[in-house]
């Protein structure tokens, strides 16, 4: 899975002409050297990620005690068949509905606000930068609060409408709660890849647009766009999964009246202390995620 | 440069329109933190009178301020190993072609989509199965603890740290860095001199990104954790129990002022050296046309 | 294509360790550790009376420990205590069958169950923690460990209902009607708040059926969903974190949930007189506390002392007024605030409270109610 219109660098362009041989030793040297900057990284995956993640496949097979324990022996695929259960698949579409709108909302407020950093003076927007990601070093459940305080019945938003001589407003406990809380604590995930990608864009591109199509909504659409695609993928996929998986948010904020995916998950390796079942709809996770992460590179490498 | 096609007229407007509302929705819940951080109520939420009090109690308070310790430990090891990890992976995986390319590709991107629970759980399998073996080849006795929280947390940060670096190298004219291999001679000078400012803001992005998801990690480290090594957040889930104080905003505000001191003081040193004419490790400060001068 | 395909092979690949690795898995998965503990048997250690022999490792829920006992021990028997914080009963007890190991652990009751069957708890020595006597007579035979041979109370509540009686009115039916009677929460300006927990609201939609707690019929589990599910429209929120701020700022007029962070909120308003904390008629959850030693402890003799220490009549008064939860301990009662002792009077009266106990391989329908309940 890799950002759209990126191409491996198949070895050394040089201009002075090469015999078939050098070039063979050029690549092989090439790909020696790839393999050993990404070996580090490789080495830490497999131990501390792969193997772990075999073991939690394996668990996905066994069997729950009758204390809850997961019994190593007698492999099924009992906790496979109980995804397919409507009571699942209901869950699990609506979380995906959550995160879609989630990811829009992000992305429609997270790209013009790049942008427009992206635009500033280099000490401006390194500035900017940072305050985005000042109050998100404060304490996740803190901030939680502080939004239920914002959005509850005697919140500010509330005291403003009812002195414009509106209603009180009670955001607290309604899924429009849910996506601001949600909105609030992923946007710095769309806002980092996106900045990351319009800042190095070659702006000669974009004004040789608008001299030939004069527009500047054209040549946005033309170029800019289809040039910070890479940011846009990584920015939709880096919020679209937590906000998949989110349950803190929902229930403080939305009164966890629905059962997301994510809480599901986590009440089947706490309170029912289900390894297997809780294993087994990780990995039907995991697999839908893979699924639409790769179909959405491949609709991101079309726009190209 | 980019200031030539920066946005005029109305759209400028509106985009700055944008950036100031997105700017009071970050802040706004980071106000109503600190103001009740001065309330005087035991109960975070009802409002009595103003005082300092949590804050000294936060001080005097042994719990808070060890767990403060540990996060900051772990968050401060953790994102420093994997934005190194991360960058080279993101490298690699970018502009490099060998074999197990495609697989590591792949496990690159499996730490983001997996549940955290998941991820908690199966660290906990695997610490402690590792431990057993080590125990039982070489009779070295481990537990968890701070170093297992860190070690944790760096398997899920690394594959952030790479998506957002990645965003930014693959968008790089990759014969800019031809151009500075043909100038230099070594091709760890061409990438010090030349890629590694170029990519600096996406490096900058992820190291920000492991940052926070470090300081915010509560399922995780509290699964992988032991003796002596609770950390911030697992002290303030556990508090709901008994009814959230304000002294949790106390710390958070203390943090957060700690947070932009250290951003004033890192940004007054780039000035500082803007002024005595070195070159800063800014992106803008290098052109291809200053590299090949140079 | 070809990325598609790197996924299929990613896979594929982990799938082919999964067959590589089985076995190794299967052999020494965490629950051996079940299998090492029943080695020891559960045996007391052989300790007297406040012998130390170590460092204290204590793992325990956020701040329901008063530091100043902590500090008063330390320096009486001249060891230090190293203090952690869990926050979740399961989080703690899957680090225990890792292999994690700490002196003295502080599960909930029907945890202490799951943790005797699992052989994860070595009995107390009484002859190192002679303030087992000072227990209340209904804290010496609770059902998940009659006798207290594996665990010491340590501090109990109850789960009831918090009434806003400026909303609600001086006069309303003490009983679960108050959160699952549609007619009646539909009277109310806003909705109802109920905790978040399978065994604690399923529990209580049993309850108001008329069913134990600890009912296993799936029949009465499924009305009991049902309950829920038809009294969804009066219930503004599901939670176990704020139901207490929720309260006490007026945002709901009813909120189910502990009684110590009920009284600790109620204390906190302007005017406490317009809240009352109630338990239901029908019945209600008793819950306990207690201390434990694991069988992996490394320094059990300590672990009894500190026991013993925290049993004692004045300790326990000290605690109970720390944290405002209610006093196993029978003879501290008298050094206990008297706000905290009414407030548990009716506790110390009901008689219909019952202890969530673990119901084995039933417990993973508990969870999967509340779910359907909740659509």
């Amino acid at each position: 899975m890799e950002p759209a219109g990126s191409k491996p660098r198949d070895g050394l362009m040089t201009t002075t002409p090469v015999t078939p041989e050098l070039e063979q030793a050029a690549i092989r040297a090439e790909s020696r050297r790839g393999f050993l900057i990404g070996l580090p990284a490789a080495f830490y995956l497999v131990l501390f990620f792969a193997i772990p993640l075999v073991l939690v496949f394996v668990y996905s097979f066994a069997t729950r005690s009758s204390t809850g324990q997961t019994v190593l022996a007698e492999w099924n695929l009992e906790s496979y068949q109980r995804l397919f259960t409507p009571g699942v698949l209901v869950i699990f579409l609506r979380s995906l509905v959550r995160a879609s709108v989630t990811t829009a909302i992000c992305l429609l407020f997270s790209y013009p606000f790049a942008y427009y950093i992206a635009t500033r003076t280099p000490r401006v927007r390194n500035l900017m930068l940072i305050f985005v990601m000042i109050p998100f070093w404060s304490n996740f459940l803190v901030r939680t609060y502080a939004w239920r305080v914002l959005l509850g019945s005697d919140g500010p938003l509330s005291q403003l409408s009812q002195n414009l001589g509106g209603e009180p407003i009670r955001l607290l406990f309604t899924n429009s709660a849910v996506l601001i809380g949600l909105v609030y604590g992923f946007m710095p995930f769309m806002v980092l890849p996106l900045y990351a990608a319009l800042e190095r864009m070659d702006w000669r591109l974009v004004e040789a647009a608008r001299d030939l199509y004069a527009d500047g909504w054209t040549a946005f659409r033309k170029v800019t766009l289809p040039l910070s695609m890479p940011g846009v993928v990584a920015g939709s996929i880096l919020v679209f999964i937590p906000s998949l998986g989110a349950y803190v948010t929902p229930a403080l904020l939305g009164g966890a009246k629905t059962v997301g995916i994510g809480d599901y998950i986590v009440s089947q390796f706490l309170a029912a202390r289900n390894w297997p079942f809780g294993s087994a709809l990780s990995f039907g996770v995991m697999f839908v995620m893979l699924l639409a992460t790769v179909y959405y590179f491949r609709a991101g490498a079309k726009t190209l | 440069m980019n200031e030539g096609t920066a946005p005029r007229g109305m759209v400028d407007r509106v985009l700055a329109l944008n950036a100031w509302v997105l700017y009071i929705f970050f802040y706004a819940p980071i106000l109503v933190l600190i103001f009740f951080s001065f309330n005087d109520n035991n109960n975070v939420a009802i409002w009595t009178q103003a005082s300092f009090r949590w804050y000294g109690e936060m001080f005097q308070n042994d719990n808070v301020t060890s767990a403060l310790r540990n996060s900051l430990i772990v968050a401060f090891f953790s994102t420093i190993v994997s934005t190194v990890i991360g960058t080279l992976l993101a490298i690699a995986l970018e502009r490099y072609r060998f074999r197990g390319r495609g697989a590591l590709d792949g496990l690159a991107y499996l730490p983001i989509i997996i549940p955290d629970v998941t991820m908690a759980v199966m660290l906990l399998i695997f610490f402690f199965q590792a431990f057993g073996i080590l125990d039982d080849l070489f009779g070295v006795r481990l537990s968890t603890g701070l170093l297992t929280i860190t070690l944790a947390h760096i398997a899920f940060s690394i594959s952030f740290v790479a998506v957002v670096v990645r965003a930014r190298l693959a968008q790089l004219d990759e014969s800019l860095e031809e151009a500075a291999a043909d100038l230099y001679a070594g091709r760890w000078q061409a990438f010090r001199r030349v890629t590694l400012p170029l990519i600096a803001p996406g490096v900058a992005g992820g190291a920000l990104l492991a940052l926070t998801l470090s300081l915010d990690d509560v399922v995780v480290t509290s699964f992988v954790s032991g003796s002596g090594s609770t950390t911030l957040p697992v002290y303030v889930f556990g508090l709901v129990r008994r009814g959230v104080t304000p002294l949790i905003n106390a710390v958070s505000t203390v943090m957060l002022v700690a947070s932009m001191v250290l951003v004033g003081i890192s940004l007054g040193f780039q000035r500082g050296a803007e002024a005595r004419g070195q070159r800063v490790a800014d992106p803008q400060a290098l052109d291809l046309e200053m590299v090949v001068t140079d | 294509m070809e990325k598609t395909a790197r996924f299929v092979v990613t896979f594929v690949v982990l799938a082919l360790m999964v067959t590589a690795c089985g076995g190794d898995g299967a052999e020494d998965g965490p629950d051996s550790s079940s299998v090492d503990g029943g080695e020891t048997d559960g045996g007391a250690a052989a300790c007297a009376l406040d012998q130390v022999d170590g460092d204290l490792n204590f793992y325990n829920w956020s701040d329901y420990m008063d530091p100043e006992l902590i500090t008063a021990f330390e320096e009486e028997y001249a060891v230090d205590i190293v203090e952690d914080f869990y926050e979740s009963n399961e989080a703690m007890l899957s680090q225990l069958q890792a292999g994690a190991s700490y002196d003295v652990i502080v599960p909930s009751d029907y945890m202490v169950g799951i943790m005797i069957q699992e052989n994860l708890l070595t009995s107390i020595n009484t002859d190192a923690v002679p303030n087992m006597a000072n227990l209340g007579e209904r804290f010496t035979t609770l059902p998940y460990d009659p006798g207290n041979v594996y665990s010491a109370p340590y501090q109990y509540g109850t789960t009831g209902l918090g009434v806003n009686k400026a909303i609600v009115g001086e006069d309303f039916p003490r009983s679960w009607a108050l959160i699952f009677n549609p007619e009646l929460t539909a009277t109310y300006p806003s909705g109802v708040s109920v905790l978040n927990d399978s065994r604690e609201t399923m529990g209580a939609a049993l309850k108001y059926l008329g069913y134990s707690l600890n009912d296993t019929d799936l029949a009465h589990l499924q009305e009991a969903a049902d309950t829920i599910s038809a009294a969804l429209g009066g219930i503004a929120t599901f939670d176990s974190d704020q139901y207490e701020e929720s309260l006490a700022n007026g945002e709901v007029p009813v909120a189910h949930g502990y009684s110590g962070n009920m009284i600790t909120a109620i204390g906190a308003t302007a005017n406490p007189d317009e809240f009352e904390y109630i338990l239901p008629e029908e019945g209600a959850t008793l819950w306990i506390d207690n201390m434990v030693v694991p069988v992996n402890a490394e320094n059990p003799c300590t672990a009894f002392t500190f026991i013993n220490y925290l049993l004692d009549a004045e300790n326990g008064a000290t605690l109970t007024n720390f944290n405002f939860y209610g006093s196993p301990n029978a003879a501290a009662l008298a050094l206990v605030e008297s706000e905290v002792v009414e407030f548990y009077a009716a506790t110390e009266e009901a008689e219909n409270l019952e202890v969530i106990q673990d119901t084995g391989d039933y417990e993973i329908h508990f969870t999967d109610y509340l779910a359907i309940a909740k659509g």
